[in-house]
């Protein structure tokens, strides 16, 4: 009895979880695999579109008699690099119709013209011409026939499922685009995006936490950022930071702070001349990564203001006793009931700005040294049409992700008890 | 003691008055007055003549007496010192002042001689400048993006920095952007589609995701820890990697510019997270009422219509909020998907706004106002929800 009951249970389960697991295997699982598959393939955006043969119709009365008609149908293979084999051709003609001097490849047969056109190479094009009549010497009726849709098919191959491989791609990655400089900008941006956000977050958590007038709106407000759209937000900031005509440069400018306004997201570097020593500032980088650290420290904030609520209110209250000030309490109190937080919230939020791709790419578009490895995805597969190599620079972002989800359950693995 | 308190007090408070009128200052700037010099050497010299007095004369007068006379002196004496400026800024330097000396009323010499007094009083300083701080900070770029769309092409390219709104202009010349994106731009349609594609997400997250996260949450089968662990994995997977064979997946099956492509993808990433925040609510809610109800005879099918969804509106609201922001800001698929102005979302038309480099960027600003406003308003109004969603969702970001 329970044993049927148990399976019951079972088979439950998995139809209440096939919808959804199939959706997002569908979705999500299905193409990290197929990454895998395209990365070794030498394929390019145009090629991912399947040829197929296409006629366009178009009927012409005949001067002298309204019982023929001319029809025309301009056939063509619709890719300019990949032949189509067996193409067969039908077009239905109403009652009573039927066509004269047919073309040799043709047949008729029960009000239905079926022709075999065998191979059409790449950018084919041929115009063929029927001519049809009324059995009856009735006028015919064109629009009728134009109305009528021919059907056509073929065979193809398509470029993604042939089992040419190839390891160009991985090569390319690897050797020919600077790599290294590819990956340290990322961990650049990774990293100090990311410790940033936790600063911030950590300062706007412990103001938040105190009793203040307006405390309420301060919390609302500190999530702004992240709840905007991001388009919205990084066309703002693009237009506060133009040099021509930006309102913090003009602003700058204006008070005489510096002398001409500075391309903050379009300068490469900015060199610093301290004693002597010349410092070079990534600088657009710089700024990508202040507009992330901006965006992004509401959720390190979120995370953080739940955690210091719930530190007991008595371990404060023994430290006023004690006679300590605010930033002993802090480092004493505060801190260390925080850490296994924040070790959580660096790695996570390592691994989603490691991720990131609208910020950059809606700000700088990869441009002035701000190319990490989601803009080169991009950058690959749209920019320069190769979706190969655009699959191998994911799959390159996937394997790091595999490494860090490593690092991450085994580090965190441990930390969850102490929570 | 007493001495090294009083300087920090000294120092701590003026700085921060100095900077706060500097912040005024650039804001009357970007009203239009035209200021050229910021004075902060200035400023700090009277703000640090204006603390000392206040703490020596301490309680000796009648508080709000005190702070209304040396606020009305201090701004006269700013006013006389700096460039000429309207009288709004006075009131406001005055205003400034008024709550900055509120601020200084329990400072006098006889409280500086607490212990670790100085710590409290930087404390206290950096915590209002915090606020200042991070009010102006996250508040400035929408006050850009808003005021902005209110001006004309000729007068931002005249005085970038002037960013009032005219108001003796009619209704019609204020609200032009508007009226031109809508009308030339399309936003209407846009809108509509964006708010399709968001309810859409969301009724269809809903669906899979209640009866998935029923059965982690309650039922036991095999693979389900497997499963919940997985949940968590695939989430962290980012889009990025997903557009490459999605793309040519939904070319080659004619799913590219269509909003049901769009919905398709916009619930399968939004699945996970959906099924990992419900599972967590079910899970607290107690068995007894759901074998309260298997003994009445109800299927799994009436128990989550019946008793699951009732008991968890709260995080169902949640969910749903936070997948409508998702899908409301999304853009990387959006941008991957989309290349007829037919089928644009809010954020696509955006980006192709930009895309022609002769769009006045009153017009983006516009638009951005128009997709930053409803999922702001939203956000206000139903915070206490999203704000758990959030916290719930953001291994995301």
């Amino acid at each position: 009895m329970s044993s049927s009951l148990s399976k019951i249970e079972k088979r439950t389960a998995y139809t209440l979880l096939l919808p959804a697991v199939c959706l997002v295997f569908a979705i999500i699982l299905f193409p990290i695999f197929a990454n895998v598959w395209i990365s070794f393939k030498e394929v390019g955006l145009k090629d991912i579109r399947i040829p197929e043969p296409r006629a366009k119709k178009i009927v012409k009365n005949i001067q002298d008699s309204n019982s023929e008609l001319k029809i025309i149908y301009k056939l063509r293979n619709s890719s300019l690099i990949q032949d189509i084999r067996e193409v067969k051709f039908s077009d239905k003609l109403p009652k009573n119709i039927e066509p004269v001097n047919l073309d040799k490849r043709c047949e008729f047969k029960s009000q239905k013209i079926k022709c075999f056109f065998g191979n059409w190479e790449a950018g084919y094009r041929e115009n063929l011409e029927i001519f049809v009549k009324n059995v009856n010497n009735n006028a015919i009726n064109s629009k009728y026939i134009k109305s009528n849709k021919p059907d056509l098919n073929g065979k193809s191959n398509n470029i993604l499922l042939t089992t040419d491989f190839t390891f160009k791609n991985f090569k390319n990655v690897f050797i020919n685009n600077n790599f290294v400089e590819l990956l340290m900008t990322t961990f650049y941006f990774t990293f100090f995006g990311t410790i940033g956000a936790i600063l911030l977050g950590i300062f706007a958590a412990q103001l938040v936490n105190q009793k203040f007038y307006g405390r309420t709106f301060m919390r609302s407000i500190l999530l702004f950022p992240y709840v905007g759209p991001v388009v919205a937000l990084a066309y703002t900031w693009t237009l506060l930071l133009d040099p021509n005509s930006g309102t913090i440069n003009s602003l700058l400018v204006n008070y005489g702070v510096i002398e001409k306004p500075i391309n903050l997201l379009g300068q490469k570097y900015l060199i610093i001349n301290i004693l002597g020593f010349e410092l070079k500032l990534r600088l657009a980088l710089t700024t990508v990564i202040f507009f992330e650290i901006w965006r992004y420290f509401p959720l390190a904030f979120l995370f953080i203001l739940a955690r210091l609520q719930a530190i007991p209110k008595d371990l404060y209250e023994a430290a006023d006793v004690d006679g300590a000030g605010p930033f002993r309490k802090f480092f004493h109190i505060t801190l260390p009931q925080i850490t296994a937080i924040l070790s959580i919230l660096f790695m996570i939020r390592f691994i989603w700005n490691f991720n990131k791709f609208e910020d950059i790419f809606l700000l700088t578009g990869g441009a002035s040294g701000t190319l990490t490895l989601p803009i080169s995805v991009y950058q690959q597969g749209f920019a320069v049409s190769n979706i190969g190599m655009g699959s191998a620079v994911s799959i390159v972002i996937v394997l790091l992700l595999i490494t860090f989800m490593i690092i991450y359950f085994k580090l965190i693995g441990k930390k969850t008890n102490e929570i | 003691m007493k001495f090294k308190s009083l300087i920090i007090t000294l120092f701590a408070s003026s700085i921060f008055l100095s900077i706060i009128i500097c912040i005024w200052k650039m804001l009357a700037t970007l009203q239009g007055v035209s200021f050229k010099n910021l004075n902060f050497n200035l400023n700090l010299l009277l703000s640090l003549g204006l603390v000392i007095t206040c703490v020596f004369i301490g309680k000796k007068f009648n508080h709000n007496l005190k702070i209304f006379v040396l606020s009305l002196l201090f701004t006269i004496l700013y006013t006389f010192l700096n460039e000429n400026s309207p009288m709004w800024f006075s009131v406001g330097i005055f205003l400034l002042i008024l709550f900055f000396t509120n601020k200084l009323k329990k400072y006098d010499l006889k409280y500086l001689n607490q212990d670790f007094i100085s710590e409290k009083i930087v404390f206290e300083f950096l915590s209002l400048f915090a606020i200042v701080f991070f009010a102006l900070v996250i508040l400035f770029p929408f006050y850009i993006m808003f005021v902005t769309s209110f001006k004309t092409q000729t007068a931002l390219l005249i005085n970038p920095i002037d960013l009032s709104i005219d108001f003796s202009k009619n209704i019609f010349e204020i609200f032009k952007s508007y009226f031109v994106i809508f009308k030339t731009y399309d936003f209407g349609r846009y809108i509509l589609t964006s708010s399709y594609v968001s309810v859409g997400t969301v009724l269809i997250t809903l669906l899979f995701a209640i009866p998935a996260a029923y059965a982690v949450a309650r039922l036991k089968f095999f693979g389900k820890t497997f499963l919940s662990t997985s949940i968590l994995i695939i989430y962290m997977f980012p889009a990025i990697v997903l557009v490459i064979p999605l793309y040519t997946v939904f070319s080659q099956l004619g799913l590219r510019n269509s909003v049901e492509g769009l919905l398709i993808v916009y619930t399968a990433t939004t699945l996970p997270v959906a099924i990992y925040m419900l599972q967590g609510y079910f899970k607290s809610i107690p068995k007894e009422i759901e074998e309260a109800g298997l003994i009445d005879g109800q299927n799994w099918f009436g128990i989550i219509i019946k008793i699951i969804i009732p008991l968890s509106l709260p995080a169902i609201a949640s969910v749903s909020l936070y997948v409508f922001m998702i899908a409301w800001n999304e853009f990387l698929f959006s941008l991957m998907f989309l290349d007829n102005p037919k089928t644009f979302t809010l954020s696509r038309a955006i980006n192709h706004l930009t895309g022609d480099a002769e769009t006045p960027r009153q017009y983006l600003m516009a638009g951005s106002v128009v997709v930053t406003l409803p999922i702001l308003l939203i956000f206000i109004y139903f915070e206490k929800y999203l704000v758990s969603g959030l916290t719930a969702g953001s291994v995301k970001g």
